[in-house]
């Protein structure tokens, strides 16, 4: 069904009072059941020209399907113009695919009513209610005396476990001896690895300090990270901003 | 009515949803699915002969007890329970096509409704109206649609063969014959 009726049509005026179809099928439906227009022999001009007025008071004329439908509506006219040439038999009637197109809508908007009524008729019948289940009662108040309460205490306390301390020594990254030295090789060396930087038994703290700093060298063009192969260890020289520096 | 007509009515008294023929044959399981049957004829005749609000009514391929509907407004005028929320006109266009035409894919409801539909099929989806079937053998393989269960309870319908036939509809897709 559709969502808008006309609530007058006289002299061309169409006014609408409100505001949806289900798409321009929709609309151009109602246009010809409107028109009381037989759907086997549509006047394409007439309802092409509706179509367009309708779109556009409805404001769909930005509605890229209702435009598609206009488009349609006017290559049909179009080639309603033409000239016929040849006998009738060959001529097929542009209005063919639209028409079959219609009624085949047609057809599921009958479909939709019918479900609608049926949705509508079971609706009206109940299940038995859903009943939610009842909340918890609420706990009974409690009764004790101080001395229950300090014995309750003391089980507690004594289930606790001594308490561990942990203490966090700060261990800051050292970017700058490690910039130092990956410096001191690049004057010293045309390539190196990532070891030579390490130096013999390295902490976590001097790998993460000297990879921090070959990224920020890396960064300010001062070396070259590359790799020759896949999976080998990559090679460090220097790079392009190293002489300026 | 006899004791398993009483187990029946209590079954169904006590389930939120139509029982199949085969979900009762768990209660009592020497009884046959023709004596089900018998039962259910039994208790649909007492409630219809004896003056009763409810019904028994075949849903969905099950049954279940409702009120009749004779009395839905009185019911939904006090609050004691609420309609579903009725699908827009779109929502029934898409459903409507699924039914018929399932399990179809969405590019075949947008060529026939002339509109995008995937917000329209997502919604029916998140109902329990529809749900995604398969994949089409075409291009892309796009999801299928068919209905879902719900769908036959939404209605109150006993299976896909209530729903109208095609030449029951007053359209027919031929012309009218022409002279000559």
């Amino acid at each position: 069904m559709p969502a808008a009726a006309p609530a007058g049509a006289g002299d061309g005026g169409f006014v609408v009072t409100l505001d949806r179809y289900a798409g321009p099928l929709d609309l151009l439906l109602h246009l010809i059941r409107r028109e009381e227009i037989d759907i086997w022999d549509i006047p394409i001009a007439r309802i092409a020209d509706q179509f367009l007025r309708a779109i556009h008071d409805l404001g769909l004329d930005e509605a890229a399907e209702y435009l598609e439908m206009a488009a349609r509506l006017l290559r049909i006219k179009a080639q309603m113009l033409l000239p016929r040439r040849g006998d009738a038999e060959a001529w097929e009637d542009p209005r063919h695919e639209l028409v079959r197109r219609l009624l085949e809508y047609q057809q599921v908007r009958e479909i939709a009513d019918w479900l609608d009524a049926a949705a509508h008729r079971r609706a009206g019948r109940f299940a038995r209610g859903w009943v939610p289940p009842a909340p918890d009662q609420p706990p009974p108040p409690l009764e004790f005396t101080i001395e229950e309460l300090l014995e309750a205490l003391e089980r507690v306390v004594a289930m606790l476990p001594d308490p561990v301390i942990h203490r966090v020594i700060p261990r800051p990254l050292d970017v700058e001896a490690a910039t130092a030295r990956v410096m001191d090789l690049l004057r010293e060396r045309d390539a190196f690895g990532w070891r030579d930087v390490l130096g013999p038994s390295p902490s976590v703290v001097d790998v993460l300090s000297s990879l921090v700093a070959l990224l920020e060298l890396a960064r300010r063009g001062l070396l070259l990270l590359s790799q020759p192969r896949p999976f080998t260890p990559f090679v460090i020289a220097r790079g392009p901003a190293y002489e300026t520096a | 009515m006899d004791q398993r007509t009483r187990l029946l009515e209590a079954a169904l008294f006590a389930a939120p949803r139509p029982l199949a023929l085969d979900e009762l044959s768990i209660l009592e399981p020497e009884a046959t699915d023709a004596d089900w049957l018998q039962a259910v004829r039994e208790l649909r005749e007492h409630y219809d002969n004896e003056g009763h609000g409810i019904e028994v009514v075949e849903i969905a391929g099950g049954y279940q007890v409702l009120t009749r509907a004779a009395f839905a407004e009185a019911i939904e005028r006090a609050a004691f329970a609420a309609r579903p929320v009725r699908l827009s006109a779109a929502a029934l266009e898409v459903l409507a096509i699924v039914a018929y035409r399932q399990p179809v894919g969405r590019a075949e409801i947008e060529e026939i409704r002339g509109v995008s539909s995937a917000g329209v099929l997502r919604l029916l989806q998140e109902r329990g109206l529809i749900e995604v079937s398969g994949r089409s053998e075409g291009l892309g393989r796009p999801l299928l649609y068919s209905t879902a269960p719900q769908f036959l309870e939404y209605l109150g319908l006993a299976d896909l063969g209530d729903l109208p036939r095609a030449d029951e509809l007053s359209i027919a897709l031929t012309p009218p014959a022409t002279e000559g």
